[in-house]
């Protein structure tokens, strides 16, 4: 190797080992909305939309395709699976031509979806069962939803959990709000007595214990995108 | 006819290479720690050996399950980006006919070096040119499963929305299972390839600086 050679690639090395040093400080895993790893989460957002598609369903399921109930996590943040405050309803708001409050009573008279897909969680696992509910877009046309609330936020009973979507997905044909699963009643440690429930998000944006739907023309954050989580998450 | 071995695009592709595909298995192994078993819940996969088995702390790039997802997805556009300029010089200079395995060529090449390799044969193998037909059927087949890396990671990251790829590759589990086998391959593949590259360390200068040029036999298949 000549000595201009190894020169050259001394000094290839050094801007090379450089760089590496820029873009490890950009990626800080503790704060993984910040610096590189933010910036690419927003590219992967505008990815995500662009190949979602509103009317595209996620494929249906077969009975035999239930998983057991053991091998259905149900996750929550209380230290004990929440109680149903006395009084319970749910709170519809934001910008809406008529703000709702609706009970479960009123929730199952209106017109029932129900599906069979799999759920996605964020671990990696997936699990099936059947969900009966009320789609969030008849929700949005009873309350008279603007068009430019874009984003729409779900909170929670559960020490304050909660998350804030993307209309499109919030309006999808499979975003219901769920009071039933596998033919029953709701059971409390799958969010009784009312959940969202979507094929076309991860898990952890399906709010349990839901209290309150609003309807925003800003888009919020969540409990674990707070934390550090990817906020469009879609499946 | 003669050739510098390694041409700059093939080697600056390379060690990106090597700093993205470790970034991504890194994050990757990291994402696996939060489920580390393979199959629908409940039905894990019999064929699987490693159920419930995380790789060393030390291999695993991104500190927690939120890190770890950020930075694979970021890097897999830089990744994939890399990958395609690879191969897209690849075919435009004409350079996968010395470095692409073709049975009537290479075949009986990559026998006798395998024999040879393992002390089965004195005479060494004809030289065929920079590469011999092992090593043209190792990179080939290196070339051939990375596509699946990608396709796999693109059909656990959007099962719903890409339903057809998702159900090609035997929907999201079994997905998910070809999306850690293909890195056990490649993981595979280095171990070997730097123990060759210790072996031979002309490759590694060849790697780095290009190398001299060298006469070498046409290899057009």
């Amino acid at each position: 190797m000549s000595d201009s050679t190894r020169r050259g690639f001394l000094g290839d090395g050094l801007r090379a080992a450089g760089l590496l040093a820029v873009s490890g400080l950009a990626c800080d895993s503790q704060r993984p909305h910040e610096g590189f790893l933010g910036a690419m989460e927003r590219v992967n957002e505008r990815f995500q939309r662009a190949l979602f598609d509103p009317n595209r369903l996620a494929p249906e399921l077969p009975e035999e395709d239930d998983s057991e109930e053991d091998d259905f996590p149900a996750y929550k943040i209380s230290r004990e699976f929440p109680v149903v405050p006395a009084g319970w309803a749910l709170a519809v708001k934001g910008l809406v031509a008529r703000p709702l409050v609706l009970s479960v009573e009123a929730l199952r008279a209106l017109p029932r979806t129900s599906m069979r897909v799999r759920h996605h969680c964020v671990e990696g696992w997936s699990a099936v069962a059947s969900w009966d509910g009320v789609r969030l877009s008849e929700i949005a046309r009873l309350a008279g939803a603007d068009p430019r609330a874009r984003y729409v936020e779900f909170r929670s009973f559960d020490s304050g959990y909660w998350s804030s979507w993307d209309a499109e997905s919030a309006l999808h044909p499979q975003t219901i709000l769920a009071y039933g699963r596998n033919g029953e009643p709701l059971p409390t440690e799958y969010g009784a007595p009312l959940r969202l429930y979507s094929a076309v998000k991860l898990g952890y944006k399906m709010v349990k214990y839901i209290t309150e739907v609003s309807f925003l023309p800003v888009r919020t954050g969540g409990y674990w995108e707070d934390r550090g989580y990817e906020w469009f998450a879609g499946v | 006819m003669s050739r510098r071995p390694q041409p700059w695009i093939i080697r600056a592709t390379h060690w990106a290479n090597v700093v993205l595909l470790g970034t991504m298995a890194g994050s990757g192994l990291r994402i696996l720690v939060a489920y580390p078993f393979l199959g629908p819940r409940g039905e894990d996969y019999a064929w699987y050996p490693l159920q419930g088995v995380n790789a060393p702390a030390a291999l695993q790039i991104g500190g927690w399950l939120a890190g770890a997802r950020h930075w694979h997805f970021a890097f897999a556009w830089l990744f994939t980006a890399n990958a395609l300029v690879y191969a897209a010089y690849l075919f435009a200079s004409g350079e996968w006919r010395r470095r692409l395995f073709f049975p009537r060529r290479d075949a009986r090449n990559a026998l006798e070096t395998v024999l040879h390799d393992l002390r089965l044969r004195k005479e060494p193998p004809a030289s065929v040119g920079l590469y011999n037909g092992m090593q043209r059927l190792t990179y080939t087949g290196v070339l051939a499963v990375a596509p699946l890396l990608v396709l796999s990671g693109l059909a656990i990251y959007k099962p719903v929305q890409l339903p057809r790829l998702t159900a090609l590759l035997g929907g999201y589990d079994f997905a998910r299972a070809i999306h850690l086998l293909v890195l056990a391959a490649l993981a595979l593949f280095t171990v070997v390839h730097v123990v060759q590259v210790i072996l031979h360390p002309r490759s590694f200068v060849d790697m780095t600086t290009g190398g001299r040029d060298r006469p070498e036999p046409e290899g057009s298949p």
